[in-house]
């Protein structure tokens, strides 16, 4: 998979975006429906949104620097015993380097044109259960630190090495745990090895006629056991719900021992839920190995949709009454105009599912007629499962309810583009950086009667920092309300700006994220709804549970990890 | 310190026609964020909002009402208080407050670069417009301005009283202005009402909200401390997170020559204040159309309340409770609001011009009866120097010879002085014979007035003049013993005059700062030697504070005889009216001011918090008593400074 995969960007290798010959930008490869379009539209806004230039341009290094890696210290005992496992391993330095991070901008610009100070000293490719238990306990030994690692898509340097932790650090890969190990039709359960990748789980489950709608963004790189540690929601949680509505039960070997429960139940009454230990442990007690989770039947029929609102204050109180009647489809994401400009950015030449509804008729139906301003309208996305009927009964339900907040519907090419973008997204932050420009997108999660507050102020919060810090362009800083809930919604953001001019932009964007997380918290947002704490959310974490909940985690911490066998110093 | 510049903008007024001026297209500016809604509209949302519902549902549970009933109630106090945007009535005012204005005074000054800044502000950020409040002018000046630069009208808290006042009133609340009770401290709907209505004001950005931190006028032109309510109100959408910031604009507004100004003298000597109706106004206006001088209006820098937030307000209490829910104010957010009032009281203080007029009195008052002229221009020019070394604000031209200068501000104040045979008498103070009740009374009338305009400088002399006063008292050179002493007068005169709270060691620094920079001091380490030059300095600067000094300390005498066991504050008021009467028939002091009513308060105010007196909640209202030990020790720290020895002079 490393093969196939970049080394120092988001995804693919053969899936980049590039600005061709004619000066005009292009999706590569073959993987997307967006691949190998042409999108005329996108240099412009970089040109105006962000005041990007095509003449200035970075080209960072195109290989590892292998002179550069940190040596790979390992104790020759410990080796011998490893052998002896028969557990494949490597000390490969690209091997290595490719473990020692995850998605945040700073490890990525790190990868560009710098090197980690600290990286695992070894991997390690368990193939089940029992290899993890063997490693766990060598670990124990020789006292070794363990980071497990699955898909590496974290984006709070939970997979950063401390970088003066003094013992040889193993990367705990997961990878070639990665099969499906039961199905339980009766009770509409599977049991799976951790390490399985998103899309592999279900491809997989979908030959059998299941599946588990767990479909976080990062699906396509990201595990099961990865999902566990870092407490992740998916895109259809309406439906299927979170990582924790999910798991049935779960199985994670500590330095203690493995922990699991006797049964295999919908819920039970057995003093505080050892899973909620579990789940968002973030690797700092042990490793998930086996889980089990619910399945359904794969829906019979899907349909996208889309709405258009006058303003982004009446599409959020559409998306609350929604939420309230209770009746969301399975996803439903409200972005603001920034991000609905930004969407028409993306639009690719060929006249396909890709018409914008900005286009000929309706962009005139719409302005002239609905007196919508283009520079105020917001559109919200749709997806519908279910069976067919149904859920033609739910899109007239939920288009009905738009109606009453001014919302019109826009079709579903719309909606389907705006799913199919969340895909590709994250690919453009790799154009980004060869033009001065970096990004980084976070979230939170916020009562309802904070929403509109929470992001005018926090893309406002942006804007002056950017302006404080001395960023010559004004940056884009946008946000879409991603999930809806009873007792509130989650929230996304992107910003990203142009550093030219500036001599430390790292150090600048640093300052801003940590201001825009201020801002969150201040307008009584959480401190993440699902990428987790990682170490780039530490500082928060006493005020975001208070002393004591602090105290009671690292007391379990001290129980089951004496010696921090699992010390990649997430989270606590 | 940089300050701008100042253009006078009745020089146009003058030139062109008033009727087109009222006439002309006014197109304000709005905030970025505005969504046009009218007053109606506003008041809807106001009776409708969460915040004022929850108050009636609560209030009907409590009492047995009928919900409809207390929403009745809300509507018909929404009405009393509502502001009612006319342009009519607004294109009325610029008429005819121009007419009025040119005839009052001679020049309107604005420092056109504070405006800007503040147009700039209105589109940002919703704004707060804090000036300080001397005269009724204090805010038809203000919205005259603002629609003179084209800037969105504010919308006023004034006080009920102006409600009495038939057509006034109504042009007013038509003019933007609303009003809100004086008091109303135990009505709760009143206050719900009240504050959503402002707030909902200030979150839609529909206009700059207005109103005094002093709560009324200065009676003596000190800047009176501020009051906290209505600037918790206004901080709330922020501290919520409601709007992303809001922006406090101090504004000094300083009079040559104030309208009311034998009228303050009158109520500070308890002559009750003619209530203020339409027709009272009207006849003051008549009786008083002569000359009042020039008017600087200085628009302060706006300031961020997010910036003034960042790193003092701890999140949390906001979090966790719904955001319409009354809350009571948590401590730090307390203590943070008070900063804020006082911050900003002492940026109005920083940006009031003085006038010469100001020097003149200060002067006069410490040279009675009479001072040459010549010696009052010398005199003058010495204190102007000082004055702009403590930081004090001039618009005295360069090319402006002190002669002239005091000549025509002596012009001006022909009811306060009068120059007979090259002496510059303060009115009413030659007549020696005949200690007589009445002559005491009109020459205290004239003593307060002309204190009035001495007040103006002592926020900018506070803190060096107490040093000197602390240096007189201890005759000491010891820089603790100094300093100590210092800290016992800023305590006690903490209501007289603006302190920053808590930051005692630093005023005291800077007080020595001062005198040391204009050479009446010298400092070192452990000590503090008045300078042989410096002594004359040093004593007038003391002297400055003395009718303050003597007032409170014949207030401790008064206090120390008194029999009663416990008084209310009235008894407390007439005593000592009745004591100083007697000891200026004697002649026994000459301290007048220890009559004014303000002074008396303070003092009240003062010992109640320094623990001399206590104050005490029965049915009928506030009752007094004194701890007679408390008070020995006052008096003794105050003592210590009599027998009046000559200030020690370092050898040098
Ligand atoms: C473009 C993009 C989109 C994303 N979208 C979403 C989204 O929609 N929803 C969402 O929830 N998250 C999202 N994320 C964040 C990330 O994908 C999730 O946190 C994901 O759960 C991480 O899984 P992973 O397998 O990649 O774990 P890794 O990144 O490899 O590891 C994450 C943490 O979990 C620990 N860990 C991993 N596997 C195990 C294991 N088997 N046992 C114990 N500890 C383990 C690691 O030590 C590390 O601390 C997104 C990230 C990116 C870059």
């Amino acid at each position: 998979r490393q093969e196939i995969l970049k080394w120092n960007g988001w995804g693919y290798n053969d899936s980049k975006f590039i600005f061709n010959k004619k000066g005009q930008a292009e999706f590569t490869g073959k993987r997307y429906r967006l691949s190998g379009m042409v999108l005329p539209i996108l240099k412009e806004w970089m040109e105006k949104t962000l005041g990007a230039s095509l003449e200035h341009k970075i080209t960072s290094r195109t290989s590892l620097n292998i002179s550069d890696v940190p040596p790979s210290i390992v104790n020759e005992e410990f080796l011998q015993d490893l052998r002896a496992t028969k557990i494949s391993y490597s000390r490969e330095a690209e091997d290595r380097v490719f473990r020692a991070h995850g998605h945040c901008l700073h490890e990525i610009l790190v990868l560009r044109e710098g090197m980690f100070k600290r990286i695992p000293d070894i991997v390690v490719w368990p193939d089940c259960h029992d290899d993890v238990v063997k490693i766990v306990e060598l670990a124990s030994k020789h006292n070794l630190c363990i980071i497990p690692f699955g898909g590496g898509t974290s984006v709070s340097s939970a997979l950063e090495c401390p970088a003066d932790e003094r013992r040889t650090i193993v990367s705990l890969d997961t990878s070639q745990m990665n099969r499906i190990l039961w199905i339980d039709e009766r009770n509409l359960t599977a049991h799976i090895e951790a390490g399985i990748i998103g899309q592999d789980l279900e491809r997989q489950l979908g030959e059998s006629g299941y599946c588990t709608g767990h479909e976080p963004d990062s699906m396509e790189f990201s595990s099961l056991g990865g999902w566990v540690a870092t407490r992740a929601s998916g895109m259809k949680k309406n439906i299927y719900g979170n990582i924790e509505d999910l798991v049935v039960h779960i199985k994670m070997v500590t330095p203690r021992g493995v922990i699991e429960k006797g049964c295999q139940v919908p819920r039970m009454s057995t003093g505080p839920d050892i899973h909620h230990f579990i789940m968002g442990s973030e690797g700092t007690l042990g490793v998930v190995t086996e889980v089990t989770i619910k399945i359904r039947p794969t829906p019979e029929y899907q349909k996208y949709g889309s709405v258009v609102f006058p303003n982004f204050e009446r599409g959020v109180a559409c998306l609350r009454e929604i939420a309230k009647q209770r009746c969301a489809p399975a996803s439903i994401r409200l972005v603001d105009n920034a991000q609905f400009q930004f969407g028409h950015a993306l639009k690719p030449q060929v006249a396909s599912i890709f018409t914008s509804f900005l286009d000929g008729l309706k962009k005139f139906y719409i302005t002239k007629f609905k007196g919508f301003d283009p520079n105020e309208l917001c559109v919200a996305t749709l997806l519908f499962e279910g069976d067919r009927e149904k859920v033609l009964q739910h899109e007239k339900q939920v288009y009905d309810i738009a109606a009453k907040f001014g919302g019109l519907a826009a079709g579903e090419d719309n909606g389907q583009r705006g799913y199919m973008l969340t895909f590709v997204i994250a690919y453009l932050r790799d154009l980004g950086l060869d033009y001065y420009v970096i990004g980084e997108s976070f979230e939170t999660s916020v009562p309802w009667d904070r929403v509109i507050d929470l992001c005018r102020n926090v893309k406002e919060r942006i804007v002056r920092e950017c302006k404080e810090k001395g960023v010559q362009f004004a940056p884009f800083s946008t946000c879409r309300v991603t999930q809806t809930y009873d007792a509130g919604a989650c929230v996304y953001f992107y910003f990203a700006f142009n550093y030219r001019g500036i001599s430390d932009p790292i150090h600048v964007y640093e300052q801003i994220e940590t201001a825009a997380r201020e801002e969150i918290l201040a307008n009584g947002g959480s401190l993440s709804h699902h990428h987790g704490v990682g170490k780039l959310r530490k500082q928060w974490m006493k005020e975001s549970i208070s002393d004591v909940g602090l105290g009671m985690l690292k007391s379990v911490k001290a129980y089951v990890d004496p010696n921090n066998i699992f010390g990649n110093r997430n989270l606590l | 310190k940089k300050r701008d510049e100042f253009e006078d903008i009745l020089e146009e007024r003058r030139q062109s026609s008033d009727l087109r001026y009222a006439m002309k297209c006014y197109t304000p500016v709005i905030y970025k964020g505005l969504s046009a809604c009218k007053p109606s509209a506003i008041k809807n949302s106001v009776l409708q909002s969460e915040q004022v519902q929850y108050v009636i549902k609560q209030l009907s549970k409590e009492m047995g009402e009928s919900a409809d009933i207390i929403q009745e109630e809300a509507t018909e106090i929404l009405d009393e208080m509502g502001h009612n945007l006319h342009i009519g009535a607004i294109r009325f005012f610029a008429f005819s407050l121009s007419k009025i204005f040119k005839r009052l005074f001679q020049r309107v000054c604005v420092n056109e670069e504070g405006i800007q800044k503040l147009q700039q502000a209105i589109q940002e950020h919703p704004v707060v417009l804090l000036p300080s409040h001397r005269s009724y002018i204090d805010f038809l000046m203000l919205s005259y301005l603002l629609y003179t630069y084209d800037l969105a009208l504010p919308v006023i808290a004034a006080g009920m009283d102006f409600l009495g006042m038939k057509i006034v009133g109504e042009l007013l609340r038509r003019s933007g202005a609303f009003f809100m009770r004086r008091s109303f401290g135990g009505n709760r709907l009143y206050w719900a009402v009240f504050a959503e209505y402002v707030k909902t004001m200030l979150r839609n950005g529909y206009a700059p909200i207005e109103f005094f931190l002093e709560g009324t006028r200065s009676r003596t032109s000190k800047t009176l401390t501020p009051k906290f309510g209505l600037l918790s109100i206004v901080m709330e959408p922020f501290f919520k997170r409601e709007v992303f910031d809001t922006y406090l604009v101090p504004i000094s507004i300083s009079y040559e020559r104030i309208l009311e100004e034998s009228l303050y003298a009158y109520e500070l000597l308890g002559v009750p204040k003619p209530k203020e109706s339409t027709s009272g106004l009207l006849k003051a206006r008549k009786i008083l159309s002569d000359n009042f001088g020039s008017i600087h209006v200085y628009f302060g820098q706006p300031v961020s309340l997010r910036t003034l937030a960042s790193g003092r307000i701890n999140r949390c209490p906001y979090n966790l409770v719904p955001r319409h829910l009354p809350q009571r104010l948590s401590e730090d957010i307390q203590e943070f609001v008070t900063d804020v009032a006082y911050k900003m009281e002492l940026l109005q203080i920083e940006n009031m011009v003085l006038s010469p007029w100001v020097l003149i009195a200060s002067v006069l008052l410490q040279n009675l009866p009479a001072i040459d002229f010549d010696v009052l221009v010398e005199k003058t020019l010495w204190l102007k120097g000082i004055t702009q070394v403590f930081g004090g604000f001039f618009e005295w031209p360069d090319n402006l010879c002190a002669n002239k200068a005091v000549t025509s501000s002596l012009a001006l104040h022909t009811n306060i002085v009068s120059l007979v045979n090259g002496q510059v008498v303060l009115n009413d103070m030659g007549i020696e014979d005949g200690a007589t009740e009445e002559l005491i009374f009109k020459q205290a009338l004239s003593i307060l007035m002309c204190g009035a305009y001495r007040n103006q400088l002592l926020n900018v002399f506070v803190r060096p003049s107490l040093v000197a006063v602390a240096l007189q008292m201890t005759q000491s050179f010891r820089k603790e013993e100094i300093y100590n002493c210092f800290n016992f007068l800023r305590n006690m005169f903490s209501d007289e005059f603006i302190f920053f709270p808590g930051i005692a060691l630093k005023d005291f620094e800077e007080g020595c700062f001062l005198l040391t920079k204009c050479d009446v001091i010298q400092v070192t380490p452990q000590e503090i030697l008045v300078t042989e030059k410096g002594n004359s300095a040093a004593s007038f600067l003391a002297a400055m504070f003395r009718p303050f000094m003597e007032g409170y300390q014949i207030i401790c005498r008064y206090l120390s005889k008194e029999t009663k066991e416990t008084f209310t504050e009235k008894q407390f008021i007439l005593g000592i009216r009745n004591f100083a009467f007697q000891l200026l028939e004697t002649g026994s002091t000459q301290c007048y001011e220890v009559l004014s009513s303000d002074l008396q308060k303070n003092a009240l105010a003062a010992f109640v918090r320094l623990n001399v007196m206590k104050k005490m909640k029965i049915t009928s209202g506030l009752t007094y008593t004194v701890n007679k030990e408390a008070l020995s020790k006052t008096e003794e720290m105050f003592e210590s400074q009599i027998p009046k020895r000559k200030l020690v002079t370092a050898r040098l």
